[in-house]
């Protein structure tokens, strides 16, 4: 394990007295692969990065870069590129001596200095920029300065803690179509952490959720959503949100189906639906005009629109509510749909432990 | 309507304006009296009523610089330059020390959290708040078994007293006031915590440190009973100096006023200079702390 390049962390844990920030981190991350951190706020994700940067005091566990262990070193000689939420630019420095600093800590030549930051300066669109001082800088100028530091250096491992909160939903969206190309040429492995579901989709190789403290699944975007490890999961991954029904035991049904409201959706044989909780993807649900056989009807009572989708508000007869997503014009408002919901794509959990009970093949990783 | 706006708004500027003048007549009087009687001769003070008008006369600085006090009674040596001087240096001196053993720590308070860390900044504040009267008979015995009485060195070590305290708790607030983050991201550069410290936290707070140092500069110069106890005449500041000023044939009140002028010299220069660190630093760190 330790001739492996990249970034691998090993039973990192991090508790000021019983309080237990994290515990039992470990995963492994190749050269070039971006990893995002994906949780709520509060949850441990940028200790997990300090942690790794050398900058939290109380880490315990591994650390391995390139196959050197770090853990005993201090954050200047890991060899890390770090981008912070807050850009933590320096404010008395201009902007080129910001992207300087990690140049100059190695004592690169001036020529060799110059070079690279005109060439990252370039790539990032900050040339015109590089003589004005931190606080004449706009959000999103800081934030493209704050990576340019943490790109300059090409360091081994890159750890990005939330770069595109500070910005606005424009520059965001850009980002969010550059950053893989920019993190791909840096070559580096790569912590992208994040609260925001659409950027782990965008930006993640795979995706670590870290809930509590614990990582509770580490997948590709795709695989997370589809097959969620628990009910918790499944509701933070994704937007629109999940739609969640307890099931209640059914008699008589013949024990190969159950339903919410007159929905009937085929599942597993030997499922009774008793503590269960079953959750729809909003574009699982499929809209009809007319009654179909299986289709049960709702009313429509508000709609959303969303990109080239529309999200829409659904009541059943039995006085459930569900979120739908569908592409196309939808119906006016109070009007009377048909829905029906793709079976195979739902999912279901167990009710007393939020664990997804498992049909088909899931890699999930529970601490 | 927009008479009246006028009228809401143009008396409040007035009144505001003329609460201004009061309070600074109340306090800049003392200060102008004060220089005008540095001017005066001792009679031309003591006459009822006093004058408005008069010759100034430049006796009471001649007889300061000169160093010899002509009385009624005749002549008397003077060492006001001398303590002056001593003024200077012992003020000069403490705040020099306190910033450099003051600024570390306030960093280290702000930093880092260690045992007994809180009780240690407050024990040291608390020197601010006892009256060195309790210290001061004491420390008079210790200093003289150890032959620190009447020693800059000893005075430099008890002004610490003064001067530590406000430079250390104005100084950790403002550099608790500084993101930790933009010396983690010194440090992931490859820099050690010292240059950190060198090159970012000092050059950051730095008007918080210049305004501690400021305030302390005052409040050394100003100080009066520790060195009146522990130091003798060749080591006194202006402040136990002026003492010498109260003669056997009476206060000699032109060359106190021309001492006061002189002795405020050099504090007023410097708080002009300072002004702007000096109320930013208040606001931003000893207020907000």
């Amino acid at each position: 394990m330790s001739a492996r390049e990249g970034l691998v962390v090993r039973r990192i844990a991090v508790s000021y007295g019983r309080n237990h920030l994290l515990r039992g981190i470990d995963f492994a991350i190749a050269p070039g692969e971006t990893l995002v951190l994906f949780g709520p706020s509060g949850t441990g994700k940028t200790v997990l990065l300090r942690a790794i940067a050398g900058l939290e005091p109380a880490a315990r566990g591994e650390v391995w870069i390139d196959g050197r262990d770090v853990s005993a070193l201090g954050p200047e000689a890991r060899a890390t590129g770090m981008a912070f939420q807050n850009f933590a630019l320096y404010p008395h420095m201009s902007a080129r001596e910001n992207i300087r600093s990690p140049l100059a800590a190695r004592g690169v030549g001036k020529a060799e200095t110059e070079q690279k930051i005109a060439k990252i300066a370039e790539l990032l669109r900050i040339q015109h920029v590089l003589d004005h001082a931190p606080r004449e800088l706009s959000n999103g100028q800081k934030q493209r300065t704050a990576l340019a530091r943490a790109l300059v250096g090409e360091p081994r491992i890159l750890l990005l803690d939330d770069p595109l909160r500070n910005v606005d939903a424009k520059l965001r969206y850009e980002m969010r179509l550059e950053l893989p190309r920019l993190l791909r040429a840096a070559g580096a492995a790569t912590i992208y952490v994040t609260q925001d579901y659409r950027e782990a989709m965008a930006l993640g190789d795979r995706v670590a959720i870290l809930l509590d403290g614990v990582i509770r699944q580490i997948d590709t975007p795709e695989a997370i959503y589809d097959r969620p490890a628990t009910i918790a999961i499944a509701r933070l991954f994704g937007d629109p949100p999940i739609n969640l029904f307890p099931l209640r035991p059914q008699v008589g049904a013949g024990g190969a189906g159950m339903e919410i409201g007159g929905l009937a959706l085929p599942m597993a044989e030997d499922e009774s639906g008793e503590g269960r909780v079953l959750g729809l993807r909003p574009e699982t649900i499929t809209l009809h005009r007319e009654g179909l056989s299986g289709a049960v009807r709702a009313t429509l009572i508000a709609i959303t629109p969303l990109h080239e989708r529309v999200v829409l508000l659904l009541r059943l007869a039995s006085g459930e509510e569900m979120v739908a997503s569908v592409t196309g014009a939808p119906p006016e408002p109070g009007s009377d749909v048909w829905i029906t919901a793709d079976g195979a794509r739902a999912l279901l959990f167990d009710a007393a432990s939020g664990m997804r009970i498992a049909a088909g093949p899931v890699r999930e990783m529970v601490a | 309507m927009a008479r009246s706006d006028v009228r809401a708004a143009g008396l409040p500027r007035f009144l505001r304006a003329f609460a201004l003048v009061l309070v600074l007549i109340f306090f800049l009087f003392p200060i102008a009296w004060i220089f005008l009687m540095s001017f005066q001769s001792n009679e031309q003070i003591l006459r009822i009523p006093p004058h408005l008008l008069f010759t100034p006369t430049l006796m009471n600085y001649r007889a300061l610089i000169s160093g010899k006090l002509i009385t009624a009674a005749g002549s008397l040596d003077l060492p006001f330059m001398r303590n002056l001087g001593n003024s200077a240096l012992l003020s000069a001196a403490s705040v020099a020390l306190s910033l450099l053993l003051g600024v570390p720590a306030a960093y280290a308070f702000a930093r880092f959290r260690f045992r007994l860390g809180e009780n240690i900044a407050f024990t040291l504040l608390s020197f601010r708040f006892a009256p060195p009267l309790l210290v001061l008979l004491p420390l008079s015995l210790y200093f003289q078994e150890l032959g620190l009485a009447n020693t800059y060195v000893g005075l430099i070590w008890v002004y610490q007293l003064i001067c530590l305290p406000l430079i250390l708790w104005i100084v950790r607030s403002y550099f608790e006031d500084l993101s930790p983050d933009v010396e983690y991201a010194y440090r992931v550069d490859g820099h050690s915590w010292w240059r950190a410290f060198t090159r970012i936290a000092i050059p950051l707070a730095g008007p918080g440190i210049a305004a501690a140092g400021l305030l302390a500069f005052i409040f050394a110069w100003n100080n009066f009973v520790f060195a009146l106890i522990l130091a003798s005449a060749d080591k006194q500041p202006v402040t136990v100096g002026a003492l010498a000023f109260v003669t056997a044939s009476g206060i000699q009140y032109g060359q106190i006023a021309a001492a006061i002028v002189l002795s405020i010299l050099p504090t007023l220069a410097l708080a002009l200079y300072a002004q702007r660190w000096l109320v930013e630093g208040l606001s931003l760190g000893a207020v907000k702390g």
